[in-house]
């Protein structure tokens, strides 16, 4: 049969090609030639496409038990000397190429530290109420509103449960905030912990010193306390059967002391020094209307026990039926119940009103997507070098591949190389979590609360398998690269395989990685301006040099004329709460209209704290000090309340005079002020914000401090502190630092995200070097035959850089767009007064970058052509 | 002996490596066989007996030199063994003493 060498029909290639992945080795060749003839003969006799359907079914038709071969895979496991060779070759080969091991295993380090944080992260995380022997069967009642998403739920929402919901083991009723200043005998210990239901030592397995955990929250007037606080309590003495006092707002209360529990582990999420028994609760607040009702779901939290194999979808539909039916009893407001396992309470979705602290999933997988990417980068390197010397290693895999290794023993040797160096990586990257980890864990309170990152073994081997995977994901497109090697033509002319064969592949390679270090770099760049941009925002008074005392509970006036005795003490006022930090203090509120009534946020102040603040009165006047016993007739307002409740025309003028209802007291408006942030800066456009007196709050001194040494000035207030209180720990801090540590969350996030990106251009950077080493190196002969026909140094560096410049270039314009438009349309919008982000900046850091690493590369290329050509073409 | 006793197909194949002598490979066998018995012969019929055939050591088979059909793949030759051949023998002595013992007339009337 005559063929057209040039138009030859060639059978299915993806057929031929899983007929060699299937067939034994020894029977493919005649096997494949069989198929030959007969598709030649096919296609003179049938037509092409029949032949070709023929060669398919007759691929098929072969796929018998005496023809598939043997898994590889487990030759490669009975082959154990190969690994030993591999080993030994690898490490060989890792030594002579020091350079190219060095970029590997230094990217591939500090690219692995990160994860190997985020490792004993999600391993801390993922521990969390482990230790509880009903860990799977406990759910938690978490709560929609129309609004927001709720931990907490009603303190009725447990009760009907009870009564009308069946197939519940127990059901546990929590209400936060219990607590104060407890005490025995003279002795006062300041404690916090919650009430709770008899169930709750059933649902929740904490160990139970002493007391009977089925009874010990059963009774009014019940208390359990850690073995801690029973400790500080009553020392060494046996506390069980005690009593305690606890002061209540109006009269004092005790409690007798009905059992005593091991110290709450650090991996729950719950945490207390002591409860106090639920029914106790029921007893003082049996008049308070609010305390059962339906739309009090801010404090209260419901846990269930479900028995195994309960039908979650069915109880979910009685939960939604019970919500519905509920809903009813309500005025413009559903709630809505559902269940959330324990599992996903620590590390979960954004609740507001979580009991504790809470690591948002989302925000964890935001930095395990951006370490990913790193180490990803970090593979390329690997991945891109290794391909670039293949000129070097595929003599080698050619001579091998004579000698009888198949593609499996190919890959297996570059596989193998591959994880050896990210298992050397692994070492270094693991001084460097060592390193890391004391400034991982202060970098917010979340971390410092919630995490401890300690090592055990599984840990490790958690390190060793993510080493494995690593080395897997870097090593396996060169080893792929290296076994397709066609061994005859490496030995028989090594240009065949040009070692830069693969340029697009590589190409594409390095832009990425330049662009993903780029935006990162970039949005560093941009996160951090706003984050600036935000500290130095106007609140609409001032707060500078203004340090802030938690009175704890003290009366004001002891302190204040201690404070007022020193030199650097300027003045002192005082206040309920500090605001501008993210604190809201809410009372409802409404002028002519009773039913136009609103939710509007306050703060108690004295006379003092508008001048001290530098608040600007538009019209009336500040408060005058009065004594403690006068009752409450005064209030100040922003301009946003008169708009809201339109008070005579919204002139602040006219409005002076004017009563309001504040909380159902009559109040006459004695000064209209200028709006300003008593939210954080960056949440929302400025609100209605009221000012109410009295002389002696218990909430903050505000003591504006002029001073040259500050640790002496704050020492000495600390010491007056301790005159007046021995008891709480003084706790003080400057109101910029306090607004600073408002945004504690949004600065650890721009500092983890900073530090990977820079370790991304590092990565990226180095890679690059890596490169243009290579290139330079394996082009030196050609350079110095340019040189010697007459080519200028000008002329060789643009040569050998104009590659990478026009790659840098291109992943430039890909990443600055990218950002900007990121940011400008998504990340910032919600934000109220932020402006869209500066691009000149933006491409000044993203130049400064480029610069860098322009001037790496012609440093590089000048060395190489400066270059005696003599020397060069001399050795050859 | 289990596994001696040669099969109808069997027997058809060895006999066409036999007949064919140094060019039994089996694209060829599968052609002689269906010239000869006028049944149109699966290769991978043929495949799978010629790989039993030689599992029982009635066949060998080596491969040839490479040409330029087959898009440049090798042929396997087979050529019969000892033990073939005389599974061979032992099969046509069953025939033959079968229709020796056959009455003339016997077939001459149906």
């Amino acid at each position: 049969m005559e063929r057209n060498e040039n138009n030859k029909i060639e059978p299915p290639r993806l057929a031929r090609r899983f007929l060699s992945w299937y067939c034994r080795p020894e029977l493919l060749e005649d096997l494949e030639g069989d198929l030959n003839e007969y598709f030649e003969r096919n296609v003179s006799t049938k037509g092409v496409a029949k032949a070709r359907l023929i060669y398919i079914l007759d691929v098929f038709k072969f796929l018998r038990s005496y023809i598939v071969r043997k898994p590889d895979f487990l030759n490669l496991f009975i082959q154990r000397n190969m690994i030993g060779s591999y080993v030994k070759i690898s490490g060989r080969s890792i030594l002579r190429n020091k350079l190219f091991s060095f970029i590997n295993i230094a990217g591939l380090a500090v690219s692995m530290s990160v994860a190997l944080l985020l490792i004993s992260l999600l391993s801390d995380m993922t521990s969390y109420d482990k230790f509880h022997k009903n860990y799977e069967r406990i759910y938690r009642i978490k709560t929609q509103s129309e609004q927001d998403k709720f931990a907490s739920t009603s303190l009725l929402a447990g009760k009907l449960i009870k009564e009308a919901i069946s197939g519940i083991e127990e059901i546990a009723i929590v209400y936060r905030e219990f607590g104060g200043d407890m005490r025995v005998g003279d002795k006062i210990v300041p404690l916090f912990g919650m009430w709770a239901n008899e169930s709750f030592l059933k649902v929740f397995s904490f160990p139970m010193i002493s007391g009977d955990p089925a009874t010990a929250l059963a009774n009014p007037n019940s208390i359990v306390l850690t073995e801690k606080s029973a400790k500080k309590l009553f020392g060494d003495g046996d506390a069980l059967g005690k009593t305690i006092t606890w002061p209540d707002k109006d009269n004092e209360r005790e409690f007798v002391v009905t059992g005593i529990i091991k110290d709450i582990p650090t991996f729950s999420h719950v945490k207390f020094d002591l409860l106090a028994s639920l029914s106790t609760r029921e007893v003082m607040k049996k008049t308070d209307q609010y305390e059962m009702a339906w739309d009090n779901i801010w404090n209260g939290y419901v846990y269930l026990l479900l028995p195994e194999g309960t039908d979650l979808e069915n109880l979910q539909y009685n939960l939604s039926t019970l919500s519905a039916k509920e809903n009813k009893t309500i005025k413009e407001a559903t709630i809505n119940l559902s269940l959330q396992p324990l599992s996903d309470i620590a590390l979960g979705e954004d609740l507001n009103n979580s009991i504790g602290t809470v690591m948002v999933s989302s925000n964890v997988w935001m930095i395990g997507i951006l370490s990913i990417i790193v180490i990803l980068s970090a593979c390329f390197n690997y991945t891109n070098l290794s391909i670039a010397r293949s000129l070097r290693r595929s003599r080698e895999v050619g001579i091998r591949k004579i000698v009888g290794a198949l593609r499996s023993h190919v890959i297996g040797q570059f596989v193998v190389e591959a994880i050896i160096i990210a298992l050397a990586a692994m070492c270094f990257s693991f001084v460097l979590f060592v390193l890391l980890k004391p400034f991982f864990l202060a970098l917010n309170n979340q971390h410092k609360d919630m995490l401890v990152l300690d090592l055990s073994p599984g840990i490790i081997l958690y390190f060793l398998l993510f080493a494995v995977c690593v080395g897997i994901a870097a090593g396996i497109v060169p080893a792929m690269y290296f076994a397709s090697v066609n061994a005859i033509k490496v030995l028989k002319n090594i240009s065949a395989v040009r070692g830069f064969g693969n340029m697009t592949v590589r190409q594409v390679l390095i832009i990425i990685q330049f662009t993903v270090s780029l935006t990162f770099i970039a949005s560093t760049i941009i996160g951090y301006k706003h984050y600036k941009q935000i500290l130095a925002s106007d609140l609409g008074f001032d707060t500078e040099n203004v340090l802030n005392i938690a009175l704890a509970g003290n009366n004001s006036a002891r302190l204040k004329k201690e404070l007022l005795e020193m030199p650097e003490v300027i003045d002192v006022s005082t206040s309920q709460i500090v605001t501008s930090v993210g604190n809201y203090y809410g009372t409802m509120m409404h002028y002519a209209d009773p039913k136009d009534s609103e939710n509007t946020h306050f703060n108690t102040i004295d006379e003092r704290y508008l001048p001290l603040h530098g608040h600007k009165l538009l019209a009336g006047r500040n408060f005058i000090a009065q004594a403690d016993s006068a009752a409450e007739s005064e209030v100040i307002v922003n301009e946003k309340v008169l708009k809201r409740f339109n008070i005579r025309g919204q002139d602040p003028l006219k409005a002076i005079g004017e009563i309001v209802d504040v909380d159902g007291k009559k109040l006459q408006i004695i000064g209209v002020m200028k709006d300003y942030h008593y939210g954080k800066s960056i949440d929302t456009e400025m609100n209605e914000v009221i000012f109410r007196y009295s002389p002696s709050s218990t909430g903050y001194i505000n003591a504006k401090i002029v001073s040259k040494d500050l640790p002496t000035t704050l020492s000495k207030i600390e010491t007056a502190w301790k005159k007046i209180d021995p008891v709480h720990t003084f706790s003080a801090t400057f109101y910029d630092d306090e607004i600073e540590r408002s945004y504690n969350d949004f600065s650890s996030r721009i500092k983890i995200i900073g530090y990977l990106s820079f370790l991304a251009i590092c990565i990226a950077f180095i890679g690059l070097l890596g490169m243009v080493i290579f290139t330079t190196e394996t082009r030196t002969k050609e350079i110095s035959i340019r040189k010697v026909l007459g080519a200028s140094i000008g002329n060789l560096i643009y040569l050998l850089s104009k590659n990478f410049i026009f790659l840098l270039g291109i992943s430039m314009l890909i990443a600055i767009p990218l950002t900007y438009s990121f940011f400008a349309e998504y990340a910032l919008s919600y934000y109220a007064e932020s402006a869209p982000p500066a691009l000149a900046e933006l491409t000044g850091g993203l130049l400064a970058i480029l610069g860098l690493t322009l001037t790496m590369i012609c440093a590089q290329t000048i060395k190489v052509a400066n270059s005696n050509p003599a020397e060069v073409l001399k050795n050859e | 002996m289990k596994g001696t006793n040669l099969g109808e197909f069997e027997e058809l194949v060895l006999l066409t490596i036999a007949a064919l002598v140094n060019e039994a490979y089996s694209v060829g066998i599968c052609d002689e066989l269906t010239k000869r018995t006028g049944r149109s012969v699966k290769l991978g019929v043929v495949h799978a007996v010629l790989n039993r055939l030689e599992e029982k050591g009635l066949v060998k088979s080596k491969l040839g030199e490479a040409t330029s059909v087959r898009g440049g793949k090798r042929k396997r030759y087979y050529t019969i063994t000892s033990a073939g051949k005389a599974g061979l023998l032992k099969a046509k002595d069953v025939r033959d003493q079968l229709w020796s013992i056959i009455p003339d007339l016997t077939l001459k009337h149906i």
